[in-house]
Order: structure tokens, then sequence, then C-alpha cells
């Protein structure tokens, strides 16, 4: 819960956050270790100074640590926690579902584990979504396109077996599918986070939410156009959000721009845990304003109603979330009075 | 000449020519973005530059294009001499630094590596960006100087190169602005249009509203690309030599680790 300056009670949903392990004890190569230092040197550079963290906390903390940034020092109602696998770069995988599974289970109320699958492993792929969904109850996936298979450098949302497992998905109710489409890392020629397969996707498959994590950026315009075409394409801000203490001119300009083309009601806050940590991306985000020119440039304002949505409400939508209740919940759980 | 001033004269003109090499996704020079680690002449007169990228997984293709950049400013020197360019830290370093060694060109070393490429395409992709990036950067300085939209859409490359004011920044954006125009269109005239469509189409002057917002949405997603490359660059270690168990980003962070010695003198 982020409590206003004005004394407001904010639902926070925070719609992207990680329990990975980039030890170097489960590195299985020189790709999974200049992996989770790419990610350091995010967290390093676009952090305030008195946010950052030692690099072998960073590589590998505790489940403690995670509650702990995120729902007693941290404003986090809820955070989804999303699986990345990697099994080429970690000898177990960098955030697999087992280990996200391990630590929802400790924080019942807190968590929602959503799962991963890579359609390029077939039939493997469709049977292993039957086993999250049986297992874990899944809502949601996290799809990593540009993830390494054997010879394979990175796959397309519209892929012909990529459309199997999505059927499936739709017969399951697993309807939320998040994309990372990202800064470019990796590709070849062809540019796997490239966003134009989302485009096929979301037309194809219209019951299923499409988040497009980190917007798209740096294709924020590609994805700016699908957005407004595709009613269920939502777009998750972290890694544009941090730019908030760096560049906020930057921010704002980006902000405007979603705000623009998306809508207020398809934007998802997300801190990218351990990347960053919610506390002072919520705290910047609330006092935020858009500059007037950009306002005035665009036709848009982030208003304190926006900026619930953002926070809360769309994501409290996509994964069926009584606020109300879930407050209730969290008031009457032994976690809710460690996290006084 | 003497020896060492014929050294720092030819130091000079490598660090020029190096100068010239942009980065064709963020349209800025590698030199400016600390890309080249270390460029410099032995006593027979060759020339070694090592070149590191913000990340290991920085895109490949983006990596050839900058050598390939290289290669052909160093081949333009003057005293025409042997040369390595080698690739630190890079997912495909092995690859590109062995097909360098075996004289094969960037095309065939990316062609054994990705079976789809058009290197061709990237570069006029990003020339394009460049252009609009530069276009806006301009335009908007114009509008700054209080020059009606009218004028904008309208004005002579004659016009254009007789402006005076606006800051230095303004005055450099022209410069770049006009060096992508000669680019594009080497023949153009001093009655030719100067803001145009990349195609070379003349915008209205009610459109100009709307070119302006797709140009802004250029440059936001190349500034999101620079901002983080720079930041990258920044705390990716600095040392040729740092090796596992040497100091880490925290050190440098922290800064633990001494400056590296300067790169050779910029003229």
């Amino acid at each position: 819960m982020y409590i206003t300056p004005e004394g407001k009670e904010i639902f926070v949903i925070d719609g992207h956050t990680h329990f990975w392990d980039g030890s170097p004890e489960n590195q299985r190569n020189i790709h999974g270790k200049q992996f989770v230092e790419c990610f350091y040197a995010y967290h390093t550079n676009l952090s305030p100074k008195d946010q950052l963290w030692e690099k072998s906390k960073f590589e590998k903390y505790s489940a403690d640590d995670l509650y702990h940034d995120l729902f007693i020092d941290g404003p986090d109602d809820v955070a989804i926690i999303q699986s990345t696998y990697l099994k080429d770069f970690y000898r177990n995988g960098f955030n697999t579902i087992e280990r996200n599974a391990e630590v929802a289970k400790r924080y019942p109320e807190r968590f929602i584990v959503n799962g991963s699958f890579d359609p390029r492993d077939g039939e493997k792929a469709l049977e292993y979504i039957h086993f999250m969904k049986e297992t874990y109850d899944i809502k949601g996936v996290k799809m990593y396109t540009a993830e390494w298979n054997g010879a394979s450098k990175g796959w397309k949302l519209n892929d012909p077996q990529a459309y199997k497992c999505f059927e499936l998905c739709e017969k399951l109710g697993i309807k939320n599918i998040h994309v990372h489409k990202g800064p470019t890392i990796i590709p070849l020629s062809k540019d796997s986070f490239d966003v134009h397969d989302v485009d096929y996707a979301a037309t194809d498959f219209q019951n299923l939410n499409w988040i497009i994590e980190h917007c798209g950026l740096p294709r924020l315009d590609d994805f700016c156009w699908i957005a407004v075409q595709e009613t269920n394409v939502y777009g998750g801000l972290a890694v544009a959000l941090p730019f908030i203490h760096s560049r906020p001119r930057y921010f704002a300009e980006v902000i405007a721009e979603l705000l623009f083309w998306c809508g207020p009601d398809k934007i998802l806050f997300g801190s990218d845990y351990a990347i960053w940590t919610p506390r002072w991306l919520v705290e910047k985000f609330w006092a935020f304003e858009l500059p007037e020119d950009i306002k005035k440039e665009r036709g848009v304002d982030l208003t304190p109603d926006i900026k619930e949505k953002i926070l809360g409400l769309n994501a409290a939508r996509l994964y069926d979330i009584d606020i109300a209740a879930k407050k209730k919940a969290l008031a009457g759980s032994p976690f809710g009075i460690a996290a006084e | 000449m003497s020896v060492v001033s014929l050294k720092e004269s030819r130091q000079g003109e490598l660090w020029r020519q190096l100068e010239r090499v942009n980065d064709p996704e963020l349209d800025e020079p590698v030199t400016e973005m600390g890309f080249i680690e270390r460029a410099e002449i032995g006593a027979a007169g060759h020339v070694e530059v090592d070149f590191r990228l913000p990340t290991y997984w920085c895109s490949p293709n983006f990596a050839f294009l900058m050598l390939e950049d290289i290669r052909k400013a160093l081949e333009a020197l003057s005293w025409r001499p042997r040369f390595r360019i080698t690739l630190h830290d890079h997912m495909f370093a092995d690859e590109v630094n062995a097909g360098i060694a075996a004289g094969s060109s960037f095309a065939d070393i990316f062609d054994a590596l990705s079976d789809t490429c058009d290197l061709e395409a990237i570069r006029e992709t990003f020339r394009v960006k460049a252009f609009k990036r530069r276009q806006e950067a301009v335009i908007l300085d114009l509008k700054q100087l209080g020059i009606a939209d009218g004028e904008i859409v309208r004005m002579s490359l004659a016009a254009f190169d007789t402006l005076v004011g606006g800051s230095d920044a303004a005055r450099r954006n022209r410069a770049r602005y006009r060096e992508a125009l000669m680019q594009r269109w080497p023949g153009l005239g001093p009655l030719d249009a100067v803001i145009v469509m990349e195609d070379g189409r003349r915008i209205d002057v009610d459109a100009l509203g709307a070119r302006l917002a797709d140009l802004r949405s250029v440059r936001i997603n190349m500034e999101f690309n620079g901002a983080l490359c720079r930041g990258l660059k920044d705390t990716r270690y600095k040392e040729l030599s740092v090796v596992d168990g040497e100091p880490t980003l925290v050190d440098f962070i922290a800064g633990r680790v001494p400056p590296r010695p300067e790169h050779s003198p910029r003229s």
C-alpha cells in the first residue's frame, strides 16, 4: 500500500518482479556471467546512488530480501513474479517457476506466479503448459523471444509452434501473456525483440491479454502504433520508469507518448525487481508531473487518478483481483503484521 | 619533420579519422561514446585499435557496421599502414576477430553467423533515422529563432547556409543536418528546399506538426539507446587487463579503481 502525502491509500500491483539466482555457482558459462552483469549495469546506471546494491547481493538475494524490498520497505500490495529460465546460461535456470512458487508459498496472498515456456520445445512445451496449470494454477506467462535454445537464437510470437501454445493457453484460461520486448540484446540481423510479431498474435488471439514489457523500447513508436489498433495490448513500464530519476524530462516524453497512443487504462507499473526496488519508483512516480509544454503538445496529463490506474487498478482488472477483498485478506494475514 | 612530430601528426590524423565513424543506432561518433578503448601507432607505423561496446550483448549487426567503418577509416590514412582492429568482450568477439584476421569482409562474417542479412538495408534504416533526428533538432532551433512554420518548410539551402544566430549547439545541429542532407542528395542546389521528407518530398505547412510528432518518436527511441549505452558503458569495466577476480563493477562505481591512462591525443 502506498500512502500519498495527502493521505490517500493507493493499491499497488507490481507487474514485473523476479526472484533470480545469477550467482557464479549457478552460471553455466560466460553468457550467464555476462547476462547478470548486464542487469547489474542497468541497476547501477539508472538507480539513485543510495539505492545501489553490492554485486554479490544482486547476483543472488534471499526470499527475505525479496519480501522486505517489495512489501515492507516497498509499497507493493501484490507482486507478479515472472519466470525466466535461461537454462543455456544457468545450471538451475535463472528464475524458474519452481523457485518462484517456493517463495510464493510462504506468502500466499502476496504473489502471483507466472510461468514460462519455450514454443521451440514443441510437444514438450504443450505438456509443460498443462503441468504449470495443474501444479501452480497459473494465470499468466512470461515470454522471452530472444532466449537461446540450442542453435536457435530467438523466436517469434507468430511462429506456428507458438500459436499452438497460445491456443492451449486460451483453452486453459492462461490469459495474460507478458512479452519481453526491450532493449536490444543478442539478436543478429533479425531483431528478436522487434515488436511486429505482437501485432499478429494480438489480432489472432483476441481473448488473451498481451502485456509488452518495457513498452518495446527502443521501438516505442512501433509499439504505440500496434497498441492503438489492438484493444488487448498493454504496456509494462519496467525499464522506462527508472528514467524518472536520471532523466525526468525524457521519462515525461515517453509516458506522454504512451498516454496519447495507448491511453491510461493500458499502462502497467512494474519495478523489474531486483534491477530496481519499487519504493523509490512509486514515490517518484506519484510526485511526478508532466511539464506544461509536453502536456500541451500531446494533449495528455498524468493526473492522480491516472497514476492510481497505472499503479494497480489496471493490473487488478487483468488478474481479476478484487481490491477490497484483497485488502481484507492482507490485513488478516500474519504477514500483514510483519509489514507494519 | 622530426620522428616525434611525425608520430604526433599521425596520431592526430588517426583520431580525426576515427571521429568520423558513427554509431549507426545512436548517430553519435564512436570516439565520443568511448567505444575506442585504444588507438595506437607502433614504431613501424602500424596501427592497433581496440574496440569495446557497452555490453556483451550489443547487436552484432551494429558492431559490424562500426567495425567496417573503422576499417574504411584506417584504409584512408595517408601513410597506408598495416592495421589491426580488435573487438573485445563481445559475445561474437572470437568470430569477428578471426574473420578480420583472415581478411574476410564483415559481410562474410555476418553471413556466416546469420541466415538472413542485408547490411545495406540496415545502413539505410539508420541513415533515415539519423536524418530525422538531425532534422527535428534543426526545426526546433528554427522555431526557437522565431522563424514561422511557412518559412521553415520553404527554406532553401542558400537561406539555410546564411542563417546566423542560435546557440553553439544550434550551429552544430545545422552543420550535422547539412552533412546528412548532402549525403542524401549530393546534387542539392542553393534553391532547393532543405526541410523535406527523407524521400525528398516537400512538407506541407499544415503537416509540420505531424512531422514533428513523427520526428519526436524517432528521437525518443534513439535517446533511449543513447542514454542506456552511455550509462552502461560508464558502468562497464574499463581496463582491457581486467580478468576474473580483479576489480568488479562495484569498485568502479565506488571509484576504487584508478582512472585509465589518457587516449592518444585529440588534436
